[in-house]
């Protein structure tokens, strides 16, 4: 295939890196072809583009769920002499957007070796929370009683720190994801007679988005049975897992809300009783996370090799296995929270979740962020008059 | 398989997938010979689109009604009159009845693609294209215990008096059955065939030297000049194809729907002497890009350029490879290599004879040349705004027509004798129905239609009969 001529005005292509050259190669020819057009909302969104800049590269790769279905649809895969694999391009430019937009920009370069990032948080963090409950509480192994944990770590001390790293997460997403969002949309409205339409659909296009990132409706392939994983058989195992992880750790994330609940506003102070909200929430959502992620490294092991960026899945099972660890070690303390092993799992649990807070916006979390700014800007945009007007094929 | 199998099905596209689907589903156990690799599997129909369905009411995908004599009609327009009623109607009625059974085995259906929406009433679009549904048949064949071999080309038969007895692969090796259904293409990959069908053309150049495939490698039809040269009825014109003009860069083979180029209505179409030879604006594109093919392999070279300016882009579907870009038509003219006071004189006399209209490209408008040879009926603005673009066009092939002739029962046939257990499928008898000529997913409309009927009656002649085909076919034999 030629290279691209842009020899008249901004040289496009030269500005682009070589991922996002690929993905504008592969969606030039996507466009010429459109079969795929039910699938997902990439080909949608692609249909009302005649080429494909930065700003395009970046959202539809962030749009694009990796499901497969297109891979092996395409009569232009390898072994074409065209080579197309959008999931692969896709993914690769995805990356690559996680570490441009990243906050502070330094720790972009994290993103290339995400499985190490996450290996050296794990690492460190679990020998700072060791260190910590061996200097804080006076030993590792001396039985607690009534299984209290403040006996160990002091809550103050707790909701101060994870409260400040949780914090610290979100402002670095929420600066990188709202980069990424300056840097697709401007171009949504560029055309005056759009802005009403654009404002119009604020309100429907985010409910829209909420829903598409609730039920992930673009895993199911467009005909509802799902993706694809090691063949071109479809599935909904994917999905699935995907809904336990995301519900699993939106529980987690609810018990320990309601829990400093409890303690700030009723002075109900933990450890609370197995039936008690807190740990009920916890443990329906530990289970989620111990399902999800395991469900999801499973399939991450059997995909098809030419399904996505092979080199990601230092950060794809990194993230999977803090998930399963975060999960995992909470029962642990749960379970033995009366026994002498407490405040070892205690430190266990708390290093795993720190590293987990720490690399969120330095690893694979980053993908449901970006992804449903993507599917806001698609449900926007989609709801805009598209001005093309092709003649029929 | 170690014992030899009910029915052999002989290639590995949508026919024969059918075929064996329908065999395996009366009971009768079935061996597919591929003659591809994996990966290349499914032949012509890993690049197919649709579906053409006649309906009398609008069914999920399609909308309005496309009755049967509206399908007929418009069958028999393309081709000419070269069809047979009967098995064009079985084909016809077949089709409004099929797609529930394409879907119990796994094909999906999509509203029509943006682009494609003047045959949302007529056809029925697979969600992912032809590779999909190739793959969901071969899934469903797995399912069921379909035993399918890939590179596997069969190069003879054993026959006796008519009768089907064995299958010879390319290797040598011997395989047996009681009944076999051919589906293994057309000629159309077999450049020294296609050569010696085109001949030598009065310039001396042999056309096909410059042509391109759309469609898989693997049609080379081995089998289907066996079976002429076996004394099988034949059916079509050995010397045509349907032949398109596609992008002059397009891969030899497997090039497929993208590398089509629909900006010719939008501009002008000279040759390599610069000069125009036919109205590009005589219809709409979708009802004339078919003939182009055959305009572009009668010039010199086989070869020709679709010229446009800055006022179509955005009009036309986007193309595959960027077009040559200038901004002034003697630049373009330099950078493709053509004469250039030949090809500004040919450019200058179109746009002097461009008249004054209300240029709409959604409908046949009042923009056309006066006094120009070969006018340009419609959609004819001057090209005179920078910048100017050029595709280089090359004949595309598409298939051939050539194939065995059948009847209803999809039975190869030996001087008017029909067979007791061979049958044909897909392009090697579709023929019989498009003796000439297309119209988008009628291809697909036959080989389900005779995949599904071969498949059927192989499984019959081996005392398998097919639970429910009966009736359906009942309705599209007797309407």
């Amino acid at each position: 295939m030629p290279p691209l001529d842009k020899a008249a005005a901004p040289p496009l292509a030269a500005l682009l890196t070589a991922g996002e050259q690929e993905v504008a190669r592969i969606l030039q020819i996507c466009n010429a072809c459109r079969y795929c057009e039910g699938f997902c909302a990439v080909f949608p969104a692609m249909t009302r583009r005649l080429e494909f800049g930065k700003a395009d590269t970046h959202y539809l790769a962030n749009l694009c769920h990796n499901c497969g279905a297109c891979l092996h649809a395409c009569q232009y895969a390898p072994p074409h002499e065209f080579m197309v694999n959008v999931p692969q391009a896709m993914a690769k430019t995805r990356v690559q957007t996680y570490a441009d937009f990243a906050w502070p920009p330094a720790f972009g370069q994290l993103y290339k070796r995400a499985g190490l990032t996450v290996a050296l948080a794990l690492a460190g963090c679990l020998a700072l929370f060791l260190t910590l409950a061996a200097a804080m509480s006076g030993g590792l192994t001396r039985a607690v009683a009534g299984g209290n944990f403040y006996a160990v770590f002091p809550h103050n001390f707790l909701a101060l720190v994870f409260g400040l790293a949780f914090l610290y997460a979100i402002f670095a997403l929420g600066v990188a994801v709202a980069k990424f969002w300056r840097q697709i949309s401007p171009q949504m409205t560029a055309d005056p007679r759009d802005r009403p339409a654009a404002r119009a659909a604020r309100a429907p296009a985010a409910a829209e988005a909420a829903m598409n990132v609730a039920t992930m409706k673009y895993l199911d392939g467009g005909h509802g049975e799902g993706c694809n994983d090691e063949d071109d058989r479809f599935t909904l195992a994917r999905r699935r897992f995907h809904h336990f992880t995301l519900y699993g750790f939106l529980l987690c994330f609810a018990a320990t809300s309601v829990a400093t609940l409890y303690h700030y506003v009723f002075g109900l102070q933990a450890p609370y009783a197995w039936t008690s909200l807190p740990v009920l929430l916890g443990v329906v959502g530990g289970l989620g996370l111990i399902v999800g992620p395991a469900g999801l490294l499973w399939l991450n092991l059997r995909r098809h090799p030419m399904q996505g960026d092979p080199e990601q899945h230092g950060m794809d099972r990194g993230f999977i296995a803090l998930l399963l660890l975060t999960s995992l070690t909470g029962f642990a303390v749960l379970v033995l929270r009366e026994t002498s092993a407490m405040p070892v799992l205690l430190a266990v649990h708390l290093g795993v979740v720190m590293a987990l807070f720490l690399t969120l916006p330095y690893g694979k979390f980053a993908h449901g962020v970006f992804r449903a700014a993507a599917l806001l800007k698609f449900a926007i945009e989609k709801r805009l008059a598209n001005r093309l007007a092709l003649g029929g094929d | 398989m170690s014992k030899e199998p009910d029915v052999l099905v002989i290639g590995g596209g949508n026919a024969a997938l059918c075929a064996a689907l329908m065999a395996r589903e009366a009971g009768a156990s079935v061996l597919l010979l591929e003659s591809a690799p994996r990966e290349w599997r499914g032949g012509n129909s890993m690049h197919v689109r649709n579906l053409r369905c006649m309906h009398d009411a609008p069914q999920d995908v399609l909308v309005d009604a496309y009755p049967e004599e509206e399908y007929w009609q418009d069958l028999l327009k393309v081709t000419g009159g070269l069809t047979d009623e009967r098995l064009a109607r079985i084909a016809i009625r077949h089709s409004s009845r099929c797609r529930p059974w394409m879907m119990r085995h796994g094909v999906r259906f999509q509203p029509p693609l943006s682009g494609a929406l003047h045959v949302a009433r007529t056809n029925a679009f697979f969600m992912g294209g032809g590779k999909a549904l190739v793959n969901a048949y071969y899934r469903s064949a797995q399912n069921l215990g379909v035993a399918v071999r890939y590179d596997t080309p069969v190069k003879s038969l054993e026959l006796d008096a008519g009768r089907f007895v064995a299958a010879i692969t390319e290797s040598g090796e011997r395989i047996a059955a009681r009944s076999c259904v051919l589906a293994c293409g057309g000629f159309e990959s077999n450049i020294a065939w296609q050569r010696e069908a085109w001949g030598q053309n009065e310039r001396g150049e042999w056309p096909v030297d410059n042509f391109l495939i759309r469609g898989t490698r693997y049609n080379q039809g081995v089998l289907l000049k066996f079976m002429l040269d076996a004394g099988a009825d034949s059916i079509g014109d050995p010397t045509q194809a349907h032949c398109v003009a596609i992008d002059a860069r397009a891969p030899l083979y497997d090039g497929g729907i993208c590398t089509r180029i629909d900006c010719v209505s939008l501009g002008v179409v000279v040759n390599r002497e610069a000069r125009r030879f036919y109205d590009e604006g005589e219809d709409f594109w979708p009802k004339r890009y078919a003939i182009w093919g055959r305009l572009v392999a009668q010039q010199p070279g086989q070869t020709a350029w679709s010229i446009i300016d800055q006022k179509a882009i955005g009009r036309f579907m986007p193309p595959v490879f960027e077009g040559t870009k200038a901004q002034s038509l003697e630049e373009l003219a330099g950078k493709i290599g053509l004469d250039v006071s030949a090809f500004m004189a040919t450019l200058a006399a179109y746009n002097a004879a461009c008249r004054p209209g209300t240029f709409d490209h959604t409908a046949l408008d009042d923009c056309r040349t006066e006094g120009l040879e070969p006018a340009k009926t419609h959609w004819a603005l001057p090209i005179d705004r920078a910048p100017f673009y050029a595709f280089q066009l090359k004949p595309g092939i598409t298939f051939t027509y050539l194939g065995m002739k059948c009847d209803e029962t999809a039975a190869v046939r030996f001087g008017g004798a029909p067979s007791p257990n061979l049958f044909a499928a897909g392009e090697m008898m579709a023929g019989n129905v498009l003796g000439k000529g297309y119209t988008a997913g009628v291809g697909m409309s036959i080989g389900t239609a005779f995949g599904r009927i071969a498949g059927v009656n192989a499984a019959r002649c081996v005392g398998r009969n097919h639970p429910e085909f009966e009736k359906e076919f009942a309705f599209a034999a007797a309407r």
